[in-house]
């Protein structure tokens, strides 16, 4: 376990040592990061001042490995537009972006485990059809054009939600759900399958032949096991999730992490949007690693692969 | 018992006239296809669009980048406009339906070539790794590793609002990142491939690595790229759109459906058609070629089972 665990972390660090080097490498994409800085009035002088000032004359390593061991210690340089540190901005915004992720896997799970359980139950029934029908157009459902109708919907027809901020819990119902369907479909059809699978095991027979009730054998020994690939799939959404918050948020105009990486994105902040690549990366990285010491430890096939 | 004899001759030979006259393999897999209610729908659903994006300049009734300010945010026929401007008209008075039209071109390009794109890179990648094996594998499996940490929406934005928006931008920097489940799925069927019998013999007889993996595993192998190319267009479509939609994608005039729900967003509360009309029609669009890939996954499943 800790030979399969160590593995695992090395690779992990291994990756983000790659990522890291990539989204740094963002900032040379566009030529001359300093001329870029400058604006396009600015004479050679100014070019060559900003060059010497933001340190882009040195090599690109050394550059990188500046970088590097800045934001290992938390530091990733000074926004070019609010001037401030890029960590105490995004430590500001991170929270709504967390709450909103958490809420969003929150919801997928909860309506897709119910509903892939249902369709394993009853194959090819009504409810099974029902749940396919929803995992096919989940995954063909635009999200940016689905918040929109339910703003027009739920916030201005009727008007029982706030169509945007995120001062309280209702603000957050609405991004919760377009967050989360999307992660729905892939969950769905991993319950139903896993659910499946087990469903026609042994120790599910020998379960029902010693007359454990229908409720003790679905949820104690079936759905038990069929969740274990479950989780680990919720990990990596999660980190995707995270990552596709910059839709969401720029809909409900929800300060968050994303709206922050939209702006700066446009702003041609490229500090931020390093630290904020990288960052998102993390979380998908770390949530990805957990996953698999979780699966490991649930189900021990899974340590020699 | 002369009766007894024919029957167990006939009873022998049933199995084998089966065979001889019975369905062929490729008869067989036909009407698998035109029996799945799903793909047949996907598919005459995508074909229609498709033959729309083609004939696009001959379908549209107005210039899709004329602008009348005359005749600004006109309402469809079917909420009181006239025929003259079916879907109505934008906010610049450009006729809704003819950028619509022009809108398929974009989206099915987008689609098809960074699927083009993304499907070469993935399938070099994944056939490599599961054919070669060792380290080969271990680096593949390492650059899918990094490219599934890399938030998508986010470094798409990033690329296209430094180099600039414009379609080829777009194409190149979906291509570019799209290719891990490519890679995935070719990396798991090359592996199951490569155990056949008839690898071992094209390799006992001395054939080239080139010659194997393309006559011996890609035709094999071929069934599964196309359920992936299918679901990486939707895939591109769909985020092609988003980044249309954020702004930082095709630019203005180009009418992209994203870029048009954009536009309409402002105008939601007074015209919501404006926002409906392009979104439903990238919702038909994404859901048929999803449906074509799941029919296509399921008809060409069945066939190995059997």
């Amino acid at each position: 376990m800790l030979q399969f665990i160590l593995k695992r972390l090395g690779l992990a660090i291994l990756v983000a040592f790659t990522v890291s080097f990539i989204s740094f490498s963002l900032l040379f994409l566009s030529g001359d990061p300093a001329a870029a800085l400058a604006g396009e009035t600015a004479s050679g002088e100014d070019i060559e001042a900003i060059r010497r000032v933001y340190g882009f004359d040195r090599p690109m390593m050394v550059q990188y490995a500046d970088w590097l061991l800045s934001a290992l210690r938390g530091d990733f340089g000074e926004s070019y537009y609010f001037k401030l540190p890029v960590a105490g901005l995004i430590a500001d915004r991170l929270s709504v972006t967390m709450t909103l992720g958490v809420c969003g896997i929150s919801f997928a799970l909860l309506t897709a485990v119910p509903l892939g359980v249902a369709a394993a139950v009853r194959p090819n029934s009504l409810i099974d059809r029902f749940a396919l029908f929803m995992s096919v157009a989940g995954q063909a459902l635009p999200s940016f054009w689905f918040g929109l109708i339910l703003i027009v919907v739920f916030a201005i027809k009727l008007g029982w939600l706030p169509p945007s901020g995120a001062a309280t819990w209702r603000h957050f119902v609405m991004p919760t759900i377009v967050l989360g369907y999307y992660a729905m479909p892939a969950i769905m059809r991993l319950t139903r399958a896993g659910m499946l699978e087990v469903l026609s095991s042994d120790y599910i027979r020998t379960a029902r032949a010693k007359g454990a009730s229908e409720t003790r054998v679905m949820f104690k020994h079936a759905l038990r096991n069929a969740i274990i690939p479950v989780v680990s799939l919720a990990a990596v959404q999660m980190g995707f999730m995270l990552g596709g918050s910059i839709v969401v948020e720029s809909i409900f105009a929800l300060y968050g992490a994303g709206y922050l990486a939209w702006e700066s994105i446009g702003r041609n902040d490229l500090p931020t949007v390093q630290a904020l690549i990288l960052i998102f990366s993390m979380f998908y990285i770390v949530f990805t690693f957990l996953a698999d010491v979780l699966n490991a430890w649930l189900d021990p096939r899974m340590r020699s692969s | 018992m002369a009766e007894s004899m024919t029957n167990t001759a006939t009873d022998k030979l049933d199995p084998l006239l089966e065979e001889i006259t019975g369905p062929t393999p490729g008869q067989l897999l036909w009407r698998r296809v035109f029996g799945h209610r799903g793909l047949m729908i996907g598919a005459v659903v995508v074909g229609i669009l498709t033959v729309i994006a083609i004939l696009a300049p001959l379908l549209a009734p107005h210039d899709p980048y004329a602008q009348s300010l005359l005749a600004r945010m006109k309402p469809p026929v079917f909420l009181g406009g006239t025929w003259e401007h079916p879907l109505g008209t934008d906010h610049l008075g450009r006729d809704y339906l003819s950028r619509l039209i022009y809108g398929a071109r974009v989206s099915l390009l987008i689609g098809v070539v960074a699927a083009a794109i993304s499907g070469l890179i993935g399938t070099a990648m994944g056939v490599a790794a599961g054919y070669f094996g060792g380290r080969v594998d271990a680096v593949v499996t390492f650059l899918i590793n990094v490219r599934l940490a890399m938030p998508v929406v986010l470094v798409a934005l990033a690329v296209v609002a430094i180099l600039g928006g414009s379609l080829t931008v777009v194409i190149c920097v979906l291509g570019l990142l799209l290719w891990d489940r490519f890679a995935v799925v070719m990396r798991a069927s090359t592996l199951q491939v490569r155990q056949r019998e008839y690898v071992a013999a094209a390799e006992a007889i001395g054939a080239s690595v080139p010659r194997i993996l393309l006559t011996e595993i890609m035709p094999n192998i071929a069934n599964n790229l196309i359920v992936v190319v299918t679901l990486e267009m939707a895939h591109a479509i769909l985020l092609e759109a988003a980044l249309s939609f954020l702004g930082l994608g095709v630019q203005p005039p180009t009418p992209s459906w994203g870029l048009m729900v954009s536009e309409g967003k402002n105008m939601m509360l007074f015209e919501p058609w404006l926002v409906l009309i392009p979104g439903a029609v990238l919702f038909a669009l994404v859901l048929a070629i999803n449906l074509m890939g799941d029919g296509l996954r399921d008809v060409t499943a069945s066939e190995n089972r059997s």
